[in-house]
This record gives C-alpha cells, structure tokens and sequence, in this order.
C-alpha cells in the first residue's frame, strides 16, 4: 500500500490553501512535509484525514479514497491523525485518553496488547496512566497524543507539528521517537514539521510546500544537501 | 429539632428532583452546546404519556420506565429533525449561537400547545402509587412518606446508574471525549454525530423521570400551562449552572444545595420568598465562582 496524492486542490472559502499537490509515499516510509507558516501543511493533513473537504483532486491511501467519507471512517480504514497542538483530551486520564484510541476496535484482547505496547514505548505514561492528561508535560502530552493515535492500530500515520511548542532535547526525543514506531511497527508516516532540519534527519523522502504548491520533493539527504532548500529552510 | 429534620427532608427530597433535570440540561449542554428550554416541555409531555400508561397498565413502576423510553425516543428525534439542521445552517454570523437556543424556547410552546390539543387544558391526575401520609417518628409525624422515600431511593438510584455509564464504560467514554474535544473525538474514529443524540436521548429519559416523578410526589396533577414544570425547568436550569453546567456531579451538587436552601427559606422565613432566593443564589455563585461549584473556567467559555 502507498499513500498518493495527486493534484490536491483545497479551498478555505474564497482563499485557495493547496493548489495542485502531488506526491507519493511508499509504505514503510517516513515522509517530511516542510515549508514556511501558510504554506498550507496542515490543511494537507486535515483534508488527508477527512477534517476538511478537497476541492479538487485525489487522495488514496491503498485501495481507500481518502477524500470521501468523515474521519470517523478513516481512522477504521488504518488512517490515524495526530492533529496539532498536542491534541489530548485535556479532562480525560492518560489511560481514558489511550482507551479513546482503541474504542472503535471490535477486539478488546488486541486493544490491550497495543496498550501495553504503547506503555513499553512511553514508559512516562504507564507511570501516570490514573492521571488527568492536562496534569502532564508538553513532552508527555505529546508522547500521549501520539501513543493515542498508535491505540487505533494504524498503517498511515498523519502528524501535524509534534515539535511545537516543546523544549530543544524534547523534540529530539520525540523525533527519535517517530523514527523508531515506524521502523518498529513498519507504519507509514507523513509527517508535517515547522522544524525542518529535525524532520528532514528522521524522514526518508520530503515534500518542500510553499504558498500551496510543492515547491521541490526528493529523498530526505538530497534535500538536507539542497542549497536552495538550505538557505529557505534550514537557515544556513 | 423536628422542623430542621423536615426541612432537610423537604430540602432533599425536592432538590433530587430538580437534580435530574439538571442533569438532562447539562447533558444536552455537553451534547450539543444548547441550553435546551423546551426540557420543561418534553418531560410534560413524557407526563401526559405516563398517565396514559398508568391509566393502561394500572402500575405506575411500568409506566415510568416505559415513559423514560419515549421520553428519550421523541429528544432523540428533536435532536436529529431540528437542533442538527438548526447547528449545521447557523455556523457563521453574531447569532449563530444562540438560534437554536431560541428554537427550543419556540419548542417549548409548540408543545404546550399540542398537548392542551391532545388532552385539553384541564388538570389530569395521576394517583400516586405509595401512601404519602409522612412516616412517625415518635409522636411527630416527619416530612417522609413512603412516595417520598422511593422517590428518593429511584433518584439516587438513577444517579448511580448514570454515573456508572459515565465513568466506567465504553459509551460514556465516548459521551465524555465528544463533549470536551469533538474534533479529538473523531479522530479517535468515535462517531461524533450519534453520540451526540443519545446524549440527548439520555437528557430525554432524565427529563422524563424528572416530570413524573415530581408530578406524584406533589398533588399529582398535571396540566399544559402546569406552574410545577415552569418551577421544574427554572429551577433545573438553575441548579445546572451554580453546579457547573458541564459536571454531572456539579448538577447534583447544584441541586441539593438549591433544594436545601429553598426548603430552609420556606420553613424558617416564608414561602413567598422562595423565588427571589433561588434568584439571588444563582447571582451569588455567578459572581463569587462563575464557574460554577464543580467546573473549569475552559468548559465555560466553550
């Protein structure tokens, strides 16, 4: 199964977000979505998991069209999205919050196995499972929004943003991390990053967004060496 | 001594009552973001349903159960046919808020309205199916009859069961993510929008036992411009709000406080008073805790 995105277009109202998006990503693979604020990063990834509706344009992940049905379906089709900003339930527990994951799962004794897979991955959460999720760090929230999404049993994982927000040695932690569920879980990922160097070391291929359109997209090391892409997006 | 005893008993007895419409208010709150005023109107004619079914059945233990089931049958169908609509037209604009909040104040009416059709506007009676001659303790006779005590005892057992779906299962898990984060919610592959109506239809059960329960506990006469339901929904809704408005434990809280302070004003200073009290409370705990005794700042500004 790959993910592939073909002339993507996405209105938000009068204002066109995404214009003509193209890319593939091969299974197994962790694919970076870099560029400046605006540049439309998230609303991909919304549209991607059924948040918002494409104006035009396709998206399959497989066999499944992602731009129909709600993301209440994608999520049952493999697709889980981590949206950004830390997404918890603030008022729930760390385990309620894991749980939520898995709700949808017809088959409690897996969804168990994947919690005490999720606890072996975060340790920092299985020691504060009993506790509201608002009670926890940036860092910690961030591990939870993500083992959450892990909870639903996913072979595409969508990521907005893990780094925002959270301390230099947090993001390297979390990065590595990412690295090592989709390596350990052979998940796919997209993930969309502001911090474009940390997300390009991780990634295996990247997609460079700028004003709504691809602006360049090849392998992660061609365009850490890019000095095009250097001097927009990695400051040096 | 016997008159504070009575006035906690008054004081908790009513306000159980009030608790349950207070706890359909800060469901369909969680649910959907409404104050629905047209509760009042759906436990009313969950009522009329009710003395139907107990003049069918002759057993008032089966028509309550029976009603709560409509009653929570016609919320989810208002839910569906009419707030769902009404939120999804109205997501712009400086009164998108608050029309479907005036749409179940119209609600409200429409139903009074249908039900003085159906059963004209005279009083029906409902024969309550305990004595409510209050218990002896020694030579006094207290403010607890054996209608009063199962009242209570359906109450808390209600409660409880609520409770226990809240906290402890699947559903309630899913009731709970969808009220404090629909967006995570969906996420997490919950089906936001059915969740929403058996929120609804859980605040329509409520409501329902709310209107018969405190229809047999009080003279058991009912009709559609009936004083008892305007006090029932005003008083709910008041003890929603001093409770938190998004906490189910606040609403109970809420309500007993509500009820206590109400029966102490009527024994010890006067009846008449008891509106103004249940006014100026509601004002007090606005002003010195506007978020309500159980309750985050967050969940009010949402």
């Amino acid at each position: 199964m790959s993910l592939v995105v073909k002339d993507l277009v996405v209105d938000h109202g009068a204002i066109r977000a995404i214009s003509g998006v193209s890319f593939t990503v091969e299974t197994g693979k962790l694919s970076a979505v870099i560029g400046a604020n605006g540049a439309g990063k998230s609303t991909l990834l919304r549209t991607l998991s059924g948040l918002n509706k494409a104006t035009a344009g396709s998206a399959h992940w497989g066999e499944h069209n992602l731009l129909q049905g709600k993301a209440e379906s994608h999520v049952r089709n493999g697709v889980s999205h981590v949206s950004e900003g830390k997404s918890v339930v603030a008022e729930l527990t760390v385990e309620e919050n894991l749980d939520l994951g898995a709700l949808w799962r017809r088959n409690k004794k897996e969804a168990a196995e994947t919690k005490n897979q999720v606890v072996e991955l975060f340790p920092r959460l299985g020691e504060r499972l009993s506790q509201r999720a608002d009670t926890l760090s940036g860092g910690e929230r961030q591990m939870l929004a993500i083992g959450r999404a892990v909870m639903s049993k996913p072979q595409l994982l969508l990521l907005d943003e893990p780094s925002l927000g959270l301390a230099p040695l947090v993001i390297e932690q979390i990065f590595q991390t990412i690295r090592g569920i989709v390596d350990s879980m052979n998940l796919t990922v997209v993930l969309v990053e502001q911090n474009a160097m940390g997300a390009l070391k991780i990634a295996d291929t990247a997609v460079v967004l700028n004003l709504g359109s691809v602006a360049t997209s090849g392998s992660a090391a061609d365009l850490i060496a890019d000095p095009a892409v250097r001097a927009a997006y990695l400051g040096y | 001594m016997a008159q504070f005893i009575n006035m906690l008993l008054i004081g908790i007895g009513a306000g159980s009552i009030y608790a349950l419409m207070a706890i359909a208010m800060v469901l369909v709150w969680r649910s959907t973001r409404v104050i629905n005023f047209a509760q009042a109107g759906m436990a009313l004619l969950s009522t009329y349903i009710g003395f139907e079914l107990v003049q069918k059945t002759g057993n008032f233990w089966i028509a309550l159960p029976l009603a709560m089931i409509l009653g929570a049958f016609f919320s989810a169908v208002i839910e569906i046919l009419l707030i769902r609509t009404l939120i999804r037209h109205s997501t712009s604009g400086p009164v998108a808020g608050i029309v479907p909040i005036i749409a179940t104040l119209g609600l409200l009416g429409l139903i009074r309205a249908m039900i003085g059709f159906i059963w004209g506007n005279q009083d029906i009676q409902i024969q309550p199916p305990l004595s409510k001659v209050g218990f002896k303790l020694g030579q006094e006779t207290i403010a607890l009859s054996p209608m009063n005590l199962l009242v209570l005892l359906t109450v808390l057992a209600m409660v409880l069961v609520l409770g226990f779906i809240f906290q402890k299962t699947s559903l309630g898990l899913s009731l709970r993510a969808s009220a404090y984060s629909p967006e995570i919610a969906q996420l997490a592959g919950i089906r936001v929008g059915a969740i929403r109506t058996i929120g609804w239809a859980i605040a329509g059960a409520a409501g329902a036992a709310a209107g018969l329960l405190q229809t047999v506990n009080g003279t058991g006469a009912v009709s559609p411009d009936s004083l008892e339901f305007s006090l029932l929904l005003t008083f709910g809704f008041i003890a929603a709000v001093i409770g938190g408005l998004e906490s189910l434990p606040g609403a109970v809280l809420g309500a007993v406080v509500l009820g206590l302070v109400l029966a102490c004003v009527q024994i010890y200073i006067s009846g008449t008073f008891v509106f103004v009290v249940a006014f100026a409370l509601l004002l007090l705990v606005l002003l010195i805790r506007p978020q309500g005794f159980i309750g985050t700042k967050a969940g009010r500004r949402a």
